[in-house]
């Protein structure tokens, strides 16, 4: 009879805030640069250097915690987190331990099995360490501070996870609120979000929770899942040949597609945790709770909601369009501007999303601007041009975001005003097919597609077929 | 001239009476004829003469209206300056050159300063004798057997050899005034938060100050009002209304009640040492000031919390030091943290170790609520202590060290015994109050004590008060090289 | 209330201070630390029940700066006291993930 085991499942992630500045320091957190030229005698722990806290951090912090139902603690503090390491240029990394900025929230997710709600521990804010390159020419590690200082939350959630599945579906909830705030891209790949996995496992029934392992370097969905899947298994195995599960730090390594434990004596795992005497404490009172809450942006459940009552989407539709906070402000914006909400929609989902899958790009990049959208829905709405064409306008625009009238007078793609060229064009297919003709007048009407496909050869594309036929059915009745 | 103060020298530049390169002139030749006895100074400012030229040439066209523009100044070697190596007196940044000036140097060099040089200090201010310095011993100026004190001794020697006409020190357990103690010369640390940490390399962060170190009392004020400012890039700046400390500058202690705590002067002190400082309070009282003998409370604890504290700070503001973005880096090592382990045991010295050690071991898991919190917790009741005096008293005297300057070689025997003479001057930095030291009288073999005048947070104008009238009934006050020809 | 350090606290302690000990000086060290705490172990007469600890003196709260970048490119400074640069970067010897 074999045991039926639960894994139980904590999170830790770590997200970047995207402010201008670090969070002690002046200097920009732009994504690229050439090594170390973000930096300055603070973010490189040069002797008789400062911090000095940016706030907009101490904002997106409260961001995060309210949109995560977290009480604010009104008093907290900086504590310095002691160890050695070369991307720590002070040898310490400010955080926050003894009294966190956020505690004691909760997300719903929905996974197959319904919704569920996962309790966040606390969130701290604290900084970011610099980059370590290994040169295997040279043999060493190479280090750049351009990251160090860069300001971290770290949301600590509840063991509330039994699945890969719910840890997925909890990373994506965090992801895209953190998204809709405004305070982080939070891409897995790119590493402004990142997650350690806290995984024990236990009979099932049993309420204690087993010992825990902590594992590190799980750079994508898919990671996360193989990882916690064969975690999952090596405790079991453990457990069933009666050996003890040892509390360590594992890492990762999803080509091979299994941890090691990374023991190290040099590593003595106390972090001797004490109030930063550099910093002074925070002091967030309810008036600044209460502006932060009165401007927190709608979040994913409101949209789908509003634009389903609004804009009359469908709730298939809503969820889609709001699956991305750039898709929902483009749609939004380009509904607004054309008053055509549902063609708007239709756009978004049919052509955007074709166009981002084909590209392999993520919906944050799309340079496509609503104004220009929305000019070639009431484009194609006027009948200017068919829908082929308007599809091919689109390319470009997702492309190059280019104005769509001005590429339509470039190209000469506009319909066709003139209604003798269309009755020319339409006269002379007929005398170019008069078998065809035939056919139609005997009750064969189905060749007038065929019909309506020469004319709009000849017409180069420029012509409703809609209208085609209109004028080829008139001339073949009469 | 180099018996003149620093506000006299200033003032004879201004009025054209002498050059600023006569000034920096005089100063150096002292320092040629002093500095093989003394070694107060590591480095010495190579770039001087263009600087004094610069100085000049700003003055003349009117620049610079502080009273110390042109005037020399020596700097302690854990403050840092642009371009100008700052060592810490350690193996550990034998070779270092800072980027940037500390804000207090930048608002010297604002004022127009000339800096001499930098001065000798116990390693990463962690001493009380200047002897932990990785660059040698100092001597005191009065007595070349002796210890200069610490950890200002480069500076407070410096100035009482005559070689710069003020310094700068820095204060986190008594380093500049028991080193003005036992140098004969006056020292303040100002109230915690005055003087921007910005480009002090910290030992004791929340404890820290500069300050100055002046032959009397007006040039300490005169100088702390240039240094003192508020900074933005030191978050334990403090925003002050009135930073005016030369107003302070008054004769008149009438009705001034001062306070002098009974367990200071009771045994372990120096019999001469508590002679001079009850005369003082005497004479203090003739000048109409209320003189009380009170309890103060918490003394006994004072020196447990404070190197529970310091060295608990220290071990972690040191981590920085570890061969990979400046300082030492070992030759022989074997793989990262061998690179750590080996640099830092040879970049730093056994008193440095001895502390980043202990600092450690009470912040380490198990520990840290018995000794760190502990220490933490005493911290309150001695601030409590002093503002329960201050709520009596406008000032409180007592000596600045238990004793006058050892011999040399006498205190490294054993470190607690050196640890205690902290006593009167550690309570100050955990409670973030002002102090100053002023030279009182001599004891039997003619070695300078000090007294020190302790004010209420944000008080220097009281205590500058205090010792400026104490100063002047005090009479003149000679330093070795002005009594004889050649120091 | 002698405290007493054996050997493998005091490695442990060298290890967070990241410090090479010979034998002699781990002894020293072992001995130096348990005088000092004898002498430190005078804060246990203190009742200090109901009293918090007291990390910053002033009642200061929320110093801050504005998300504006004010630093520029300063990398030729900060590597300047590197002791082993390369392409840029400080250069350490191989950290093992």
């Amino acid at each position: 009879m074999t045991k039926q085991y639960e894994s139980v499942i904590g999170l830790e992630v770590h997200v970047e805030l995207a402010t201008r500045t670090k969070i002690f320091c002046g200097c920009s957190t732009e994504f690229g640069g050439a090594p170390n030229t973000h930096t300055c005698p603070v973010c490189t722990g040069m002797p008789g250097s400062l911090p000095v806290l940016n706030k907009k951090v101490v904002e997106y912090a409260l961001k995060a915690g309210l949109a995560l139902n977290c009480g604010i603690n009104k008093y907290s503090r900086f504590d310095r987190k002691n160890y050695f390491y070369p991307d720590n240029p002070q040898n310490y990394q400010i955080s926050q331990l003894y009294l966190p900025i956020c505690h004691d929230g909760w997300i719903e997710i929905e996974t197959a099995a319904g919704q569920k709600t996962v309790g966040i521990h606390e969130i701290h804010m604290e900084e970011d360490a610099g980059k370590l390159i290994h040169d295997e020419w040279q043999d060493c590690s190479l280090v750049d501070y351009n990251r160090s200082g860069v300001p971290l939350i770290e949301i600590v959630s509840e063991p509330d996870m039994r699945s890969a599945e719910e840890v997925t579906a909890y990373l994506d909830k965090l992801r895209l609120t953190m998204q809709y705030l405004g305070v982080s891209d939070c891409k897995l790949q790119e590493g402004s979000m990142r997650a350690d996995v806290n995984l024990s496992v236990r009979e099932a029934g049993i309420k204690t929770l087993g010992t825990r392992t902590e594992m590190k370097n799980l750079n994508s969905f898919k990671a996360i899942a193989r990882a916690i899947e064969a975690e999952k298994a090596r405790q079991i195995e453990l457990l069933e040949g009666g050996k003890p599960v040892i509390q360590e730090t594992r890492r990762w390594d999803d080509n091979k597609e299994y941890s090691y434990a990374m023991r190290s004596k040099e590593d003595a795992k106390d972090y001797r945790y004490f109030p930063d005497p550099d910093l002074v404490p925070l002091e967030i009172g309810d008036p600044w709770i209460e502006r932060v809450k009165s401007e927190q942006p709608e979040l994913r459940t409101e949209k789908m909601r509003r634009y389903q009552q609004v804009y009359q989407l469908s709730e298939y539709d809503a969820s889609i369009i709001t699956g991305s906070k750039k898709l929902a402000d483009l749609f939004e914006a380009t509904a607004d501007i054309c008053k055509m909400p549902k063609k708007a929609a239709n756009w978004i989902i049919g052509e955007t999303l074709k166009c981002l899958k084909e590209h392999n790009m993520e919906p944050e990049e799309l340079i496509l601007s609503p104004q220009h959208l929305a000019r070639l829905i009431q484009i194609v709405d006027k009948g200017k041009v068919n829908q082929n064409i308007a599809k091919d306008v689109f390319r470009s625009m997702f492309k190059a975001d280019i104005d769509p009238d001005d590429y339509i007078k470039e190209q000469g793609l506009g319909m066709v005003e003139d209604p003798e060229l269309l009755t020319n064009a339409v006269a002379e297919v007929l005398g170019e097919y008069e078998k065809a003709v035939v056919q139609y007048r005997e009750g064969k009407t189905k060749v007038i597609g065929f019909l309506i496909g020469q004319v709009m050869k000849k017409m180069q594309g420029k012509a409703d077929p809609g209208q085609v036929g209109e004028v080829l059915k008139s001339a073949l009745e009469n | 001239m180099i018996e003149q103060t620093a506000l006299q020298i200033g003032q004879k530049i201004k009025q054209k009476e002498i050059s600023v390169m006569e000034a920096v002139e005089a100063s150096l030749m002292q320092l040629r004829k002093s500095e093989p006895k003394l070694h107060a100074y590591v480095t010495e400012n190579d770039k001087i003469a263009e600087r004094a030229l610069k100085i000049q040439e700003g003055i003349t066209m009117g620049r610079y209206d502080s009273p110390l523009a042109g005037v020399p100044v020596a700097v302690k070697d854990n403050i840092c300056t642009k371009d100008l190596r700052t060592t810490c007196s350690s193996r550990m940044l034998a070779d270092f050159m800072p980027v940037y000036d500390a804000q207090a140097v930048e608002n010297l060099k604002r004022a127009g300063a000339v800096i001499i040089g930098k001065t000798n200090m116990d390693e990463f201010a962690m001493g009380s004798t200047t002897e932990t310095s990785s660059y040698g011993v100092t001597k005191n100026p009065w007595d070349e057997t002796r210890v200069p004190g610490g950890s200002s001794g480069g500076s407070a020697a410096a100035v009482a050899a005559g070689s710069a006409a003020y310094a700068l020190g820095s204060d986190t357990g008594g380093s500049i005034r028991q080193p003005s103690s036992f140098c004969g010369v006056v020292g303040i640390k100002p109230t915690y938060g005055t003087v921007s940490r910005y480009g002090l390399i910290a030992y004791g962060s929340s404890l820290d100050q500069i300050g100055p170190i002046a032959k009397d009392v007006a040039d300490c004020a005169a100088v702390l009002e240039v240094i003192a400012s508020y900074d933005q890039k030191d978050s334990t700046s403090v925003k002050r209304d009135d930073m005016r400390f030369t107003d302070g500058l008054s004769e008149d202690v009438r009705g001034m009640k001062i306070g002098v705590p009974i367990e200071y002067l009771e045994e372990g002190l120096q019999e001469d040492v508590r002679e001079s400082v009850v005369k003082a309070a005497a004479m203090l009282e003739q000048a109409g000031a209320v003189v009380e003998y009170f309890e103060l409370g918490m003394t006994e604890y004072v020196i447990p919390a404070y190197y529970v504290i310091a060295s608990a700070e220290a071990s972690s503001n040191l981590a920085r030091f570890d061969g990979v973005k400046y300082g030492y880096r070992a030759v022989n090592y074997e793989g990262l943290h061998g690179m750590y382990k080996k640099s830092r045991s040879e970049g730093f010295g056994a008193e440095v170790k001895r502390r980043i050690m202990l600092g450690s071991f009470v912040l380490s898991s198990g520990y840290y609520d018995a000794y760190y919190l502990k220490a933490l917790k005493t911290k309150k009741l001695i601030k409590k202590s002093f503002n329960d005096a201050f709520e009596h008293y406008d000032l409180i005297l007592g000596p600045t060290a238990p004793s006058t300057a050892p011999r040399l070689g006498e205190s490294l025997e054993c470190p607690l015994q050196m640890y205690l003479g902290d006593i009167y001057t550690a309570a100050t930095n955990l409670a973030g109050l002002p102090a100053i030291s002023v030279p009182c009288g001599v004891d039997k073999y003619n070695l300078p004590i000090g007294v020190q005048f302790t004010g209420d947070c944000f008080q220097e104008k009281k205590i500058i008060r205090g010792a400026y009238a104490f100063e002047k009934m005090r009479g003149t006050w000679e330093l070795p090289f002005m009594k004889k020809e050649v120091c | 209330m002698s405290n007493r350090l054996d050997k493998e606290m005091i490695e442990h302690v060298s290890i967070l201070a990241k410090l090479d000990l010979t034998e002699t000086e781990q002894i020293q060290a072992g001995a130096d630390i348990e005088q000092m705490l004898d002498y430190i172990d005078k804060l246990k007469e203190l009742d200090t029940a109901g009293i918090e600890p007291m990390p910053h003196i002033f009642l200061v709260r929320n110093v801050f700066r504005e998300d504006e970048v004010v630093n520029a490119d300063a990398s030729e400074a900060m590597l300047r006291n590197a002791p082993n640069q390369s392409d840029g970067q400080y250069q350490v010897p191989k950290t093992v993930e």
